[in-house]
């Protein structure tokens, strides 16, 4: 069983994000650059597989600027056997078309059994790469897993909806995307930290993956950003006074945030 | 030697991760409560801070000093308490690692490591202190067995441990005459005295270990008869820089508060960062961490390269670190006011904490005795 996750590196959400309003591009050097947490999830659920399967084979791989090497390492600290890279300046601002593209061709370079991705980003937040990667791919796509079984032949999970719950399966190959759901990641251990830099570190441009950008993506749409707003100051918080029905004041108030 | 390379960052990082979530949250609590948190140590052993730099082929993390200096100042800005105990634990184990045979090792070392067992380091006794080398514990020999009678004082872990290195007095008087025995928990004669009241250091316990006519087969012994002075003092050299560098992070911490709360507090109409004799005391406070932090790091590399000044330039910095770091912390409390002395905010906790290093693994003065000897007998 080969496992691929797809792990994207985004500015640390306990820090302050800042847009550039002139490129409209996210500015990495404004805060610290981590593997994001949905990511990590994702790792975990390919590492505890191969706890209980130690022939399986789990791969990282993300697109993404030179600081992704951290991130990757990271990963094989926590137990993956191998990190993919694609590094390629003509990327920078890549939208979730490129992107999905690029991965895409990653995965048909490294092969593949089964794609664990996070369900959305913390940064982008678009929520859709994993699901265009599986169509460029033409493999079946399950989005937003809460829990995820794996056999030799098939992927299965539950996926929540606004009203219950859904199983679903999907005969490998396949991508999937998971959720806050699943468990945190473990913390890598010295000895992984140690032997990570043994383990292989493939980096790829686009030239190594056959994409030239004027022909591949020629005539393609591209999202561009046209405006950014500051996200306003937080206003104070709402107060419920108690007059009898403070709490199916409060149970509305949560249903209207979609909390519960 | 400055820089640090990528996988310290990365282990440091993950240090900080364990120390920030399994630690910190607890720290006020454990030392409230007198609570040794063995099910958190055995999460810290599967990080692999059971066997910093016991060998891999028994479960060891097989790393050097350089980067356990890194480690124990990162964790003791969770727990000063929790790291120190740390250190003794890997004293102990890096003995057994480096002066047990092979059957030893494998027998001992693993259970260590992952720190399902813990380990008692057993030198001090109530009438031998500095002067360990008076220890009168006596092991004496009985066909293929050690008959073990006196009392150890002062040892941290005691009561919980599974594994104790005893230094006992095998022959004449002396240091020649002693040498280190590993007794486990549960021997027939092996009792502990109650956990002493302290000042700090109280989420570990600190109690006599008591020896009745306890038996215990010779080929528990580590190494030849009556070099257990010599591996007892082996040992006290990276521990003291670890004592030093645990000194480091918990006054590194308590500096990192009062930095907050100056730039948030208020008096006489101004932000307590705005007066300069405040942010004066600030600068020394990091001044005196960053040369304790510099002295650490070159005493780890002499530990590492196994340079000739080594002894001297460990007890150095012990010393150095171990004083500075109570000063830093006990700055730190006068710069909270009030609050400082409130248990809540953890400051009061990390003074008392850090009172003992500059007592334990050799007095400050002893250290002085070191620093000053080598100086005086290499200028002869
Ligand atoms: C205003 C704005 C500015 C931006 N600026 C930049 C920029 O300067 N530089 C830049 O690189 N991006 C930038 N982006 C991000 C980029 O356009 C998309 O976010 C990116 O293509 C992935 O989409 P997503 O984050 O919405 O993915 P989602 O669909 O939300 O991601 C879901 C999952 O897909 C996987 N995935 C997504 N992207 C990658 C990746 N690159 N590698 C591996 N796995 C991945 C992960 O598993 C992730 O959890 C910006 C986005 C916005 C909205
Ligand atoms: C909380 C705690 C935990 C400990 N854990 C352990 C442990 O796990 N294992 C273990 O073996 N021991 C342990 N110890 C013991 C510790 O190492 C000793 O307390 C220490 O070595 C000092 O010995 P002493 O208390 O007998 O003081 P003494 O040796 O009696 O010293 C009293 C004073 O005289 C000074 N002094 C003594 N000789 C000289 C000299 N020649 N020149 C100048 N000044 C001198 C000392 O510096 C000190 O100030 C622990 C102690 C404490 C408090």
């Amino acid at each position: 069983m080969k496992i691929v996750v797809l792990v994207k590196q985004v500015p640390d959400t306990y820090g302050e994000r800042i847009l550039d309003p002139a490129t409209g591009l996210v500015d990495r050097s404004g805060s610290d650059a981590v593997i994001d947490e949905i990511d990590e999830r994702a790792l975990e659920v390919a590492l505890s597989y191969k706890d209980a399967h130690k022939d399986a084979e789990v791969v990282v791989l993300s697109m993404g600027s030179a600081a992704v090497t951290v991130g990757l390492r990271k990963g094989l600290a926590m137990g993956a056997d191998s990190a993919v890279h694609v590094l390629d300046s003509a990327l920078r601002g890549a939208d979730v078309g490129w992107t999905s593209t690029v991965l895409a061709a990653a995965l048909t370079a490294t092969g593949f059994d089964l794609v664990i991705a996070g369900n959305e980003s913390t940064d982008g937040g678009g929520g859709v790469v994993p699901a265009m990667v599986a169509e460029r791919l033409g493999v079946p796509p399950i989005t937003y897993l809460e829990s995820v079984q794996i056999s030799d032949d098939e992927v299965a999970g539950e996926r929540g909806t606004g009203q219950g719950k859904l199983r679903v399966h999907a005969a490998l190959p396949a991508v999937i995307s998971i959720t806050e759901r699943l468990p945190e990641a473990r913390f890598p251990k010295f000895k992984g930290i140690m032997s990570a830099k043994k383990k292989p570190f493939t980096v790829l441009s686009l030239e190594d993956l056959g994409i030239d950008p004027a022909v591949t993506f020629a005539g393609v749409g591209r999202s561009v950003v046209l405006q950014t707003t500051k996200r306003p100051a937080r206003a104070s918080g709402k107060k419920i006074v108690d007059e009898g029905n403070a709490g199916v004041e409060l149970a509305d108030f949560l249903v209207a945030g979609h909390l519960i | 030697m400055y820089a640090l390379t990528e996988e310290q960052e990365s282990l440091v990082d993950a240090v900080r991760d364990f120390a920030s979530s399994a630690l910190a949250p607890h720290a006020i609590e454990w030392d409230q409560n007198k609570h040794f948190p063995v099910d958190v140590l055995r999460e810290a052993g599967e990080l692999g801070l059971g066997g910093i730099y016991a060998k891999e082929d028994v479960g060891g993390s097989g790393l050097t000093r350089s980067d356990a200096v890194l480690i124990f100042e990162e964790l003791a800005k969770g727990d000063t308490t929790i790291a120190a105990y740390i250190s003794i634990h890997n004293m102990v184990v890096w003995m057994i690692d480096t002066f047990g045979n092979d059957e030893q090792r494998h027998r001992w070392v693993p259970p260590l490591a992952s720190m399902e067992q813990l380990g008692s380091y057993c030198l001090t006794e109530p009438d031998a202190g500095s002067d360990a080398a008076a220890l009168t514990t006596s092991a004496v020999r009985d066909g293929d067995d050690y008959v073990i009678n006196g009392v150890k004082q002062f040892i941290s872990g005691a009561g919980s441990s599974s594994v104790y290195v005893v230094m006992a007095r095998t022959g004449g008087a002396g240091p020649q005459g002693i040498s280190a025995i590993v007794v486990p928990a549960g021997t027939a004669g092996l009792s502990y005295g109650a956990n002493e009241k302290k000042m700090g250091w109280n989420a570990q316990p600190t109690r006599q270990v008591i020896f009745d006519n306890v038996r215990i087969p010779v080929n528990n012994r580590l190494g030849d008869e009556g070099t257990g002075f010599h591996i007892a003092m082996k040992g006290l050299n990276g521990g003291r820089i670890n004592m030093g560098a645990c000194s480091l992070g918990g006054a590194q911490w308590a500096l990192d508060q009062a930095v907050h709360y100056l730039k948030e507090r208020k008096a006489f109409g101004k932000l307590l960062v705005e007066l300069q004799s405040l942010l004066f005391t600030l600068a020394d406070m990091e001044t005196e961490l960053q040369a304790a932090r510099g002295l650490l790091r070159r005493a780890a590399w002499a530990l590492d390269t196994n340079a000739p000044n080594v002894v001297s330039l460990c007890a150095m910095a012990k010393r150095f670190a171990t004083d500075a770091s109570f000063t830093a912390a006990n700055a730190a409390l006068q710069l909270h006011g009030g609050y400082g002395y409130l248990a809540d905010y953890g400051i009061e906790k990390v003074v008392r904490d850090l009172r003992v290093h500059q007592i334990l693994e050799g007095t400050n003065e002893i250290m002085r005795l070191i620093v000053g000897r080598a100086l005086v007998d290499d200028a002869a």
